[in-house]
Order: structure tokens, then sequence, then C-alpha cells
């Protein structure tokens, strides 16, 4: 059984190479000192991305004992896009933070931290442990914010609208170099700082009350790994864009394809699924839609699609 | 606690006789028996129908949440979380891209098929969860809205619909005017209907099982019930768009004071919910005059912070 857990995993890690591979070298052309780093710098960000936000959902689907939910849901995603359309509003088009992507990035990754902290600071303190309680005033807050962007979006310069529009939409082209590494150096050290705690994931999917009796710290685990798991997601979103579905598909994937519940399985293969669909997905829309349709909205698509049958097909849940 | 009621109507009345004389231009009380031709319009062209429809979309959108929560049993659901409103853009974009130019008729009709199979499947996923913790159920339900709008947003860019179809998530009732709501008056037969089955409603919400043993045909009510309520939101969507929380407050609000037993909540709900609406909009129309706010981003705000307030509540009668 082992072995052939490893095996599927190897299998998934050469995927994911064969598909970088395709990605860098396909119709390659002449300019290479141009084209490579260009798709090098891609291909480092799709990888960047769908790992932590595969990561990220795996801890906090085991951490909520549940598997149709993701981490956007606490209101990240409609935080991240109220944070853009405020700084278009506020600033407009050619604004300072808007001019400099590293401010924005920095500002807009505070911010959603600062929410998530006072979010997590709040509802612990007050309400205990219920944990979809949190969720849901999560998404009310989330509501919220998309209200307020709505509005925002209705008073700006139409033209000014589409720099907004742009950003609904997680997009992998044009990606700054130095935001890159920024990315890089976050995602490092908040999985450094994870791994302390991965050891207890196992002993935590079993539900909280066994999880204390085998003498797990379970609060104190559990609020350090939703607070991880917000980290990545916000990097990952203030780096391309929201795609709010992916950590759901790629997570469920994972534990059909390896039907294992040891977690070091899990995150590596679910990591390495994120980013075959990521890959895949963005050869998709490059060479076969060329451009037509966005990477996120094909993922959200799916991701939707394959939750709905989980939803309708599953019997327990 | 008849006489209750009888104050909320006479609140009602006074604050429609504000809402009438608010506007960019002018027009006083005082002004009634001396009108100008321009005024004359003014009023009955749009200050009358606007007033009409926020009437209308309050008591509907109250009534149609009400019942949901009876129907499934839950305080938190209601079309915004049961995946109704997102079923019923999806129709209107489906409509939209097979007859291009589509008319209200058929958009109506597409729609309210697409919002109906929506909370069907929400209601038969309710079914399948063991797990039913008050606050997880609408938790699925957004989630499920969710997953609907991401294929709306799918077809929409694709076919560069995107801004068309977000024009429906914009509740305002600054576009109505005498040619553009009469959609609206669809909703009242419906309510009245809503109305007659008060009663069987209520046991319905008992439960499957009670309601059979007292002799009811337990899946036909549920199933009245719910076609009122997709049609009804995609009426309400249709000439006003999207209002979120407003199902979800209103009725909860009313229940704290007056209990569930549909038959006396049922007026409540209807005018409370359209006081709210009109205060709402009032307020909408008064903050950045002479311009003025969508009521769905003033509902959304004021609704989401009450649902909120609601919920924290809740937890404290709880502990």
């Amino acid at each position: 059984m082992k072995l052939n857990l490893k095996l599927k995993i190897s299998m998934l890690a050469a995927a994911v190479l064969a598909l970088i591979a395709v990605f860098m070298l396909i119709k390659l052309g002449t300019n290479l000192e141009y084209i490579l780093p260009r798709r090098f710098k891609k291909v480092l960000a799709i990888v960047l991305t769908g790992g932590a936000i595969a990561y990220s959902t795996m801890i906090f689907q085991t951490i909520t004992n549940n598997r149709i939910l993701t981490p956007s849901i606490i209101g990240l995603d409609s935080l991240y896009m109220l944070i853009q359309t405020v700084v278009v509003f506020v600033f407009g088009s050619m604004g300072i933070a808007n001019a400099n992507v590293k401010v924005n990035f920095v500002i807009t990754l505070g911010i959603m931290m600062l929410f998530v902290i006072a979010l997590y600071r709040f509802m612990f303190r007050r309400e205990g442990r219920n944990l979809y309680f949190l969720l849901l005033v999560g998404l009310v807050l989330g509501t919220l914010f998309g209200s307020m962007s709505t509005f925002m979006q209705v008073l700006i310069d139409p033209s000014e609208f589409l720099i907004v529009q742009d950003k609904m939409f997680a997009s992998f082209n044009n990606i700054n170099t130095d935001l890159l590494t920024l990315a890089c150096i976050i995602l490092a050290l908040t999985g450094l700082y994870a791994s302390r705690f991965t050891k207890y994931l196992d002993v935590l999917a079993l539900g909280r009350e066994q999880a204390v009796n085998l003498g797990v710290p379970y609060d104190y685990v559990v609020k350090r790994l939703l607070i991880v798991s917000a980290i990545l997601i916000s990097v990952a979103t203030a780096l391309v864009g929201p795609i709010t579905f992916l950590g759901l598909l790629v997570a469920n994937v994972a534990h059909q394809f390896l039907r294992t519940y040891q977690h070091k399985y899990l995150i590596v293969g679910s990591m390495l699924i994120s980013m075959v669909a990521l890959l895949g997905g963005q050869l998709i829309v490059e060479r076969v839609f060329t451009f037509s349709t966005t990477l996120s909205v094909i993922i959200n698509f799916v991701g939707g699609a394959y939750f709905l049958y989980l939803l309708l097909k599953e019997t327990k849940l | 606690m008849k006489l209750k009621l009888r104050y909320l109507i006479v609140l009602l009345f006074l604050l429609s006789i504000v809402s009438l004389f608010i506007g960019v231009k002018n027009v006083s009380p005082l002004d009634l028996f001396s009108l100008t031709e321009q005024q004359k319009q003014v009023l009955f062209i749009s200050r009358f129908p606007r007033l009409i429809s926020i009437i209308i979309a309050g008591i509907s959108l109250s009534i149609t949440g009400l019942i949901m929560q009876q129907l499934s049993r839950n305080k938190f659901v209601s079309p915004t979380t049961a995946g109704t409103d997102d079923s019923a853009r999806f129709g209107i974009m489906v409509s939209l891209l097979l007859f291009s130019s589509a008319t209200t008729m058929q958009k109506m009709l597409v729609a309210s098929i697409f919002a109906l199979l929506g909370t069907f499947i929400f209601i038969k996923i309710l079914d399948k969860i063991k797990y039913k913790d008050a606050i997880f159920i609408p938790l699925v339900g957004l989630m499920f809205g969710n997953v609907i709008s991401s294929m709306t947003t799918f077809f929409a860019y694709k076919n560069d619909l995107i801004q068309s179809i977000s024009s429906w998530l914009q509740g305002s009732f600054s576009t109505i005017m005498t040619g553009r709501y009469e959609l609206l008056y669809l909703s009242i037969p419906l309510l009245i209907i809503a109305f007659l089955y008060a009663n069987k409603f209520t046991i319905a919400g008992m439960g499957e099982e009670f309601a059979t043993n007292l002799g009811m045909n337990h899946k036909l009510i549920v199933n009245i019930g719910l076609v009122i309520v997709a049609l009804v939101s995609v009426v309400v969507m249709l000439t006003v768009g999207l209002i979120p929380f407003l199902g979800l407050v209103v009725p909860n609000i009313v229940t704290i004071y007056k209990g569930d037993n549909l038959k006396n909540t049922l007026g409540y709900t209807a005018v409370v919910g359209a006081i709210f609406v009109l205060v709402c909009d009032i307020f909408s129309r008064l903050i950045i005059f002479p311009y003025e706010i969508p009521i769905s981003v003033t509902i959304g705000v004021i609704g989401g912070v009450i649902f909120l307030y609601l919920l924290v509540r809740r937890k404290a009668h709880e502990a």
C-alpha cells in the first residue's frame, strides 16, 4: 500500500515536470533571452500559488473536519476585491499605490492579515470553539465587502473600471519579479513554521475530542494552523488574484486519487495536483482558447461543477 | 397585539408620503392642489411607481424568506442563502444567450425554471446533510450559490456578458417608472396564495412525519411553497435587481417578537418588510443627494450587520 502511494506521488511529480517542460519549450521561436525568463516567471508563479492554495485548503479542511469548505470563504476574496477597488477609487488608475505594485502587494497583504487576525481573535474570545460560526461570520462579512465594492465600482470611471475588472480574475501574466521573490520568501517561512504542526494533522482529522484525548494541544494548534492557512491564501490571492474553487477541487481530487488519511501524502499530492491543474489549465487557455477566457474562470467552473457533483453524490456530508 | 400592527401600517403610510415628496424635482405636499403639468408627470410616472414597487418588493422578499425558513426549518435560510438568487441570475444569463433579444416574459420563464431547479437542488442537498447544524446549512447554501455564480461567470465571460449580468446584481429603484415595473404585480396573486396556505406551511414546518400524520400531503405543500418563492424572487430580480439579506433579516426580527405561527407572523412580516425597504430607500436617496446609492448596497450593508447581530445574539442565548 505504501509503495502504491509513493508510486502515485511520483507519477504526479513526473506529470508536473513534464507539463513544466512543455510549458517552457512549446513553440519556442528564436528570441530565447526574452521568452525563457518570462515563461520561467510564469511557471514559478503557478507553482507557488498552486502549492500554497492546495496546502492551505488541505489544512483548513482537516481542521474544520469538512471537505466542502475552502479558506477563501471567510471573505478574503471579497476583501481583496474591496481593497483593489478602493485603491482605484481613491487614487485613480494612475495613483501611487497602483503604479508601485510592491507597495500595493504589501498593503493588500497587510490588510488581509489584519482582517484575519482580528476576526479570529474576536471570534475565539467570544464564541469559544464553533468553527462554523466563525466561517459564517466571515462569509457574511465577505458579502458586505462585496456590496461595498460593487457600489464603488459603479461610481468609478468606466475606463478605470477596466483596471478593477482585470483584478477580478486571477492572471499569471505580467507578474512582477520582485513580488515573486517576496512571495517566495513569505511562503517558505510560513511553510517552515507550519511544518512544526503538520505532524498533528492526522490526529486532528479524528475530530476535537479524540485529538484532545490523544494529547494534542488542540486550541493552540488549530489557531496557529488557521492563521497559517490564511497567510498562504492571502499571499496567493495578493500575488495573482482570486481563484476561489481551486483548493476545493484539488483537495478533493487528492482524497479520491490517493485514498489515504496520511497527511504527509495528502499534502504533497494535493500540491502536485494543484500544479498540474494550473499548468495544464494555463496551457489550454493559451494554446486552445488563445486567451479568449481566463484560467481562473475555467478553474472556478470546473471546481464548481465538481463540487456540485460531490454534494449530490456523497451520501454523508 | 392587534393594535401594534395598526401602528405599523400607519407608520408605513406616513413613510410612503415622505417617500413621494423626496427627489430631485421639487414637489411639496403644498403643491398637491395646484400641480403643474411637470409635477404631475413626475408624480405619476416616477414617484408612484417607485413607491408601489418598493412596497411590493419589500413585502414579497420578506415573505419568501419567511416561507423558506418555515419549510426548511432553519432560521438562516433565505433566497440569498439557498442559491435561489444565484440560480435565477444563471437563468437570466441563459435566456440572454439563447434568445439574443429576449422579451421580459421569456427571461422570466427561463429564470424561474432555473431558480426553481436551484432551490430544489439545495433542498435535496439539505436532505443529505446529516449534520443539521443551524449555522452549517446557510454555509452550504452560500457555497452552493457561489458555485452557481462561478458557472454564470464562465459563460458570461466567454460571451462578453459580464457587464449585463452584473447589472442584475445591483438592486435599484432609480430606474423604476411607468412601463417598466408592472411585472411586479405578478407577485401579488402569488402572495395571496401564500397567505391562504399559511396554516399548511406552519404544519409542513413541523416535519414530514408530523405533517403526514395530520393528514397532509407534505411534498405537495413544500413544492407549492418553493414554486412561490422561486417565482417571486425572479419577478423582483427582473424588475428591481438583487436585494441581499432582506428575506433573512425581516422574518427573523418579526419571529423574535411574534413566534413561529405563520398565520400570526405573515402580516407583520409583510408590513415590516415594506417599512424596512422604504426606510432604506429614503436613506439611500438622501445620503448623497441629489444622487442616490443603489438599494442593494444600503440593504446589503445594513442587512449584513443585522444578520451578524442576530447570529451573535443567538449564540449568546445558547451559551
